[in-house]
């Protein structure tokens, strides 16, 4: 039936004057599990299954989305968006004009070993408890959660230009958290990352490869043992971030300012602007000469969240240059930004939430490629240092230029060596000078493909999966402490 | 569609009609559907019905949402996104054996709704027992809400493009930059169950915003509303293009502890993270910044703040998560946090009654006030301008986040229109501030309070409150622009 909605839609658009058309029809299963100190929180099942019209008449954008799947519904919700395009017209200043793109048939699914859904409800609430009992068997944790969620995309992409592209992908992620509450003081420990953990395209043999409860204790000793650690100092320190945190640095100080619709204006009343006007394109130093950072979406980086065959406008999947050796060489583009700043062709990240939301450029895997050096070789290079890890806060201005960041843990290192632990860890920056004092990267051995399954972009907001491969890196005078600073 | 009719579902069941050939439809169909919800009230609980009919569970709950949305959204002074959507979501949860779960589906046919109920059920029963779940409410009576206007249902495409080319063509006069959004939407949610409880909400909403760039400043407006005749793009445009041209040639100013002046966008972006605070399962769990700290004076004397889902200038639906009436709750008191907000099983627990503010079953978070309404002042912005020798007027706040949950540390940055404020006036637009401030020791200096209003941020609901003027604001470092 996919098929038949989706040709309903472009038959429909195109006669009621579509110039161009796109239909998505996205079939998506959910599985979320939430426990809390020894009881299940969330239990919940969900599907979803409905088109998204995406139109160009009179020269203007149209969008209408529907779940009512009948020939009638379909043909009404095609219609609608072309209305919708033939309003947009009204403040047009020019026709869009889009990139160039090749005609696709295919079909893709990325791989996994254990198909989470088939996986009993029983067994995975069960090793979320036995996570739980441990964290809460250290003395002083005073709350213990763990979550897990599992997500299966259906998707069919069919354009007025011929495409017909099927694609399956299916999500897994999990993580616990320990918190301690003593001393006038909420500390706290996430595994294998915070906010719901590591997510990745694979299937329920990622939630096995973490050995939660494993580190249940750990990371609850941690979360107890912070309120007696000394306070992260304030002032200019030498810091090394461990993976997770440094994905999420790369995700909001070079992802989002990459996105070429922030960069034209497009997002300047929500989520703002970029300093990296096109002017700077293959100009600005944007980092040490050690940097290289991709935006790669091919299966070929990783099973990221940001990993498919094509995009939501039917562009295949590329991997595109951000940073070469620190200078700035690529943007996230899509056909229509591609177009405006008279790239040949779209870099493929246009990417939609669900089949009721616009497809919108979106990050896809951003990642740090690998350097050369060992993680115990590095820490014996460093004389004196911060090491924060596991991301608490983050922040940064409406042109992605002013960031700070807290992470839950930090370790002072002195004469090459980790010392006593750090609480309330921080810094902050602007995002070139902190990409131009990165001296050093840690080699593949410490090279993990993180997962951000929260970002927002757009009105109304899409979330969105992205990935981003990250090793622990070294950066030099790097501002600490001050979100703590009276 | 105009006429505020809806098509009935066995209509839509039936699907195209056969006499007309599939073109015929196409052409014909899209202004019956064009705005409006999908689905009558009486169709809604049809469908409740079936479900409850069909599940096996010992009891069920049925929650359905229909929505219709639609958003115009302009940059670079040109429509260049415009969208609308047609959603249902019909959400179970089955009680078996003293265990709980939820499904959903967004489909309507009955294996589709056999299956939802199925499902539910299901997973409830593979879970361990839940101790503190208690039977399923039966039925309750609810005050009116009035928030459904017919003015903002039959808002349609071509009403928002013409007052987005109104307000592009006001920025390119003056040789400015709009960007924002338009957006119009109605809902209808029911919550039933199998024992006899029902409940209905239907509303509508409507809101405009709006972003005026220059080379090196830029001004914001904003506003929300039920009814979109509150709602006026010029007045919201000309306020943003009077923020840009104030902020022009932004001077750099060295962060430290100011005065300052937050418009109620800001108070309400910074304030909104305190919402969860006042769960009593976030006290009981320890996360809450009110451990340790109800019954005590942490704010100021005049901070009094309500959670009340019936105040005029507030949005949502007269019941909780499980169908219990909301009630109006004093949270603070002239300084003194002296009530939180309980849901059933939070209630029971800790022995005293519920509040009304549960979330939906099963959930790990209790309950939470959703309807803040802050006690206001008297004075105006311009009053806390002239009363200020040296301060900072910030009109909107961005990228919130907590950086300490007990101290309630939160870190953002101001962003379109601020400025210095110099022996009582507006000096200059000075370029933008990171700020690290407690809420808990901002809620201590207010020196000077404005009428609660109905403000509209990006990081928080919708709340009632005042622009504030605060002394000691910290504001830690500097940005660009």
């Amino acid at each position: 039936m996919m098929r038949d909605w989706a040709a309903w839609a472009i038959e429909t658009a195109k006669l009621r004057g579509a110039t161009y058309a796109d239909a998505r029809v996205m079939d998506t299963r959910q599985r979320e599990i939430t426990t809390k100190n020894g009881e299940v929180g969330t239990l919940l099942e969900s599907e979803s299954l409905g088109i998204g019209i995406r139109v160009i008449a009179s020269g203007a954008w149209g969008f209408a989305s529907t779940d009512r799947l009948t020939r009638e519904g379909v043909q009404a919700c095609a219609a609608q968006a072309v209305n919708i395009a033939k309003a947009s017209a009204l403040a047009k200043h020019a026709d869009v004009a889009l990139a160039r793109e090749d005609v696709y048939v295919d079909t893709w699914q990325n791989p996994f070993v254990k198909d989470p859904f088939r996986i009993p409800v029983e067994r995975q609430i069960d090793l979320l408890l036995r996570a739980d009992k441990e964290m809460l068997a250290v003395k002083g944790v005073t709350l213990a959660e763990g979550s897990m969620m599992f997500r299966k995309i259906d998707q069919l992409f069919v354009s007025s230009s011929g495409s017909v592209i099927h694609q399956v992908k299916m999500q897994s992620g999990a993580g616990i958290v320990a918190t301690s509450f003593a001393k006038s003081e909420i500390q706290k420990r996430s595994y294998p990352n915070s906010f719901g953990g590591q997510h990745s395209l694979q299937g329920y043999e990622l939630i096995e490869s973490f050995d939660l409860v494993g580190n249940a204790q750990r990371i609850g000793g941690e979360a107890v043992a912070l309120h007696s650690a000394a306070q992260c100092p304030e002032g200019s320190s030498t810091i090394i971030l461990a993976g997770s945190q440094l994905g999420l640095q790369i995700h909001e100080s070079v992802g989002h300012p990459i996105e070429l619709d922030r960069v034209l204006g497009q997002e300047a009343n929500f989520a703002g602007m970029s300093f990296l006007t096109v002017d700077k394109l293959r100009k600005l130093k944007y980092a040490s000469d050690i940097v290289n950072v991709v935006a790669d979406a091919r299966l070929e980086h990783g099973p990221g969240l940001g990993t498919f065959a094509y995009d939501d406008e039917g562009v295949p999947a590329q991997c595109t240059p951000i940073i070469t050796n620190g200078l700035f060489t690529g943007y996230l583009s899509n056909r229509e930004t591609a177009a405006a700043i008279g790239e040949t062709r779209s870099s493929g990240t246009m990417r939609t939430e669900n089949w009721n939301r616009l497809p919108m450029i979106r990050m896809t895997n951003i990642s740090l490629n690998p350097g050369t050096w060992k993680y115990d070789d590095l820490i014996a290079d460093t004389d004196e240092a911060i090491l924060m890890e596991t991301n608490r806060s983050w922040s940064i201005d409406d042109r992605r230029y002013h960031f700070q960041f807290s992470t839950e843990i930090g370790w002072e290192i002195k004469g090459g060596k980790r010392g006593r632990m750090i609480k309330n860890p921080s810094y902050s920056g602007i995002t070139t000078e902190f990409w131009n004092s990165c001296d050093a990267i840690c080699s593949r051995d410490h090279w993990t493909l993180w997962g951000t399954p929260n970002c927002g972009k757009g009105q109304p907001m899409q979330t969105m999966g992205t990935g981003h491969g990250a090793s622990p890196s070294r950066f030099r005078n790097i501002k600490v402490g001050v979100a703590f600073a009276k | 569609m105009k006429s505020g009719k809806k098509k009935s579902r066995s209509s839509r069941a039936r699907g195209s009609q056969g006499a007309k050939t599939h073109t015929q439809t196409a052409l014909g169909s899209a202004a019956k559907t064009e705005n409006s919800a999908r689905f009558t009230l009486s169709e809604l609980q049809h469908i409740a019905d079936r479900v409850i009919g069909f599940s096996e569970a010992d009891e069920t709950e049925i929650e359905i949402d229909s929505t219709t949305d639609a958003l115009t959204r302009f940059a670079n002074n040109t429509i260049h996104q415009n969208v609308a959507e047609h959603m249902l979501a019909i959400s179970v949860r089955a009680v078996v054996d003293g265990r709980t779960a939820r499904a959903t589906t967004n489909k309507t046919d009955e294996e589709s709704l056999r299956r939802v109920a199925a499902a539910a059920a299901t997973l409830a029963r593979h879970q361990p027992e839940n101790p503190d779940l208690l039977p399923i409410l039966g039925p309750q009576k609810y005050q009116k809400l009035m928030r459904y206007f017919p003015a903002t249902a039959t808002e349609n495409p071509m009403d928002r493009a013409r007052a987005v080319t109104r307000v592009c063509k006001m920025a390119e006069k003056v040789k400015q930059t709009a960007a924002g959004i338009f957006s119009s939407g109605v809902h209808q949610s029911i919550l039933a169950n199998s024992e006899g409880l029902f409940a209905s909400h239907q509303y509508t909403d409507a809101e405009f915003s709006i972003t005026i760039l220059e080379d090196n400043s830029s001004g914001w407006a904003k506003a929300n509303s039920p009814d979109i005749r509150d709602i006026d793009p010029d007045a919201l445009a000309e306020r943003a293009s009077n923020k840009a041209i104030a902020s022009r040639k932004p001077r750099d100013l060295e962060p430290g502890h100011y005065t300052a002046i937050l418009e109620p966008s800001a108070v309400l972006d910074i304030i909104g993270s305190l919402f969860y605070d006042f769960s009593a399962t976030a006290v009981a769990d320890k996360r809450s910044c009110l451990n340790d700290r109800m019954g005590k004076k942490i704010f100021g004397e005049n901070i009094t703040l309500w959670d009340d889902v019936h105040h005029p200038l507030q949005l949502g639906a007269p019941y909780d998560g499980e169908g219990m009436p909301r009630q109006k709750i004093l949270l603070v008191d002239r300084g003194v946090p002296n009530n939180l907000v309980y849901s059933r099983a939070t209630a029971k627990k800790m022995k005293t009654k519920p509040t009304g503010h549960g979330l939906p079953l099963p959930n790990e978070f209790g309950e939470a006030p959703m309807n803040l309404v802050f006690a206001g002042g008297d004075k105006t912005v311009d009053d806390m301008v002239r009363s200020t020798e040296r301060g900072i007027l910030v009109t909107r706040a961005w990228y919130i986040r907590e950086v300490d949950p007990y101290e309630k540390i939160l870190t953002g940055m101001t962003r379109d229109g601020t400025f210095l404020v110099e022996n009582g006036r507006i000096a200059s637009g000075i370029r933008n501030f990171r700020f690290n401030q407690s809420v808990i020791e901002m809620l201590s200096n207010v020196e000077m309070l404005g009428p609660a209003v109905r403000a509209a941020g990006e990081e928080s609901f919708e709340m009632v409150v005042p622009a504030m003027k605060v002394r000691d604001f910290h504001f830690s470092e500097v940005t660009k622009f």
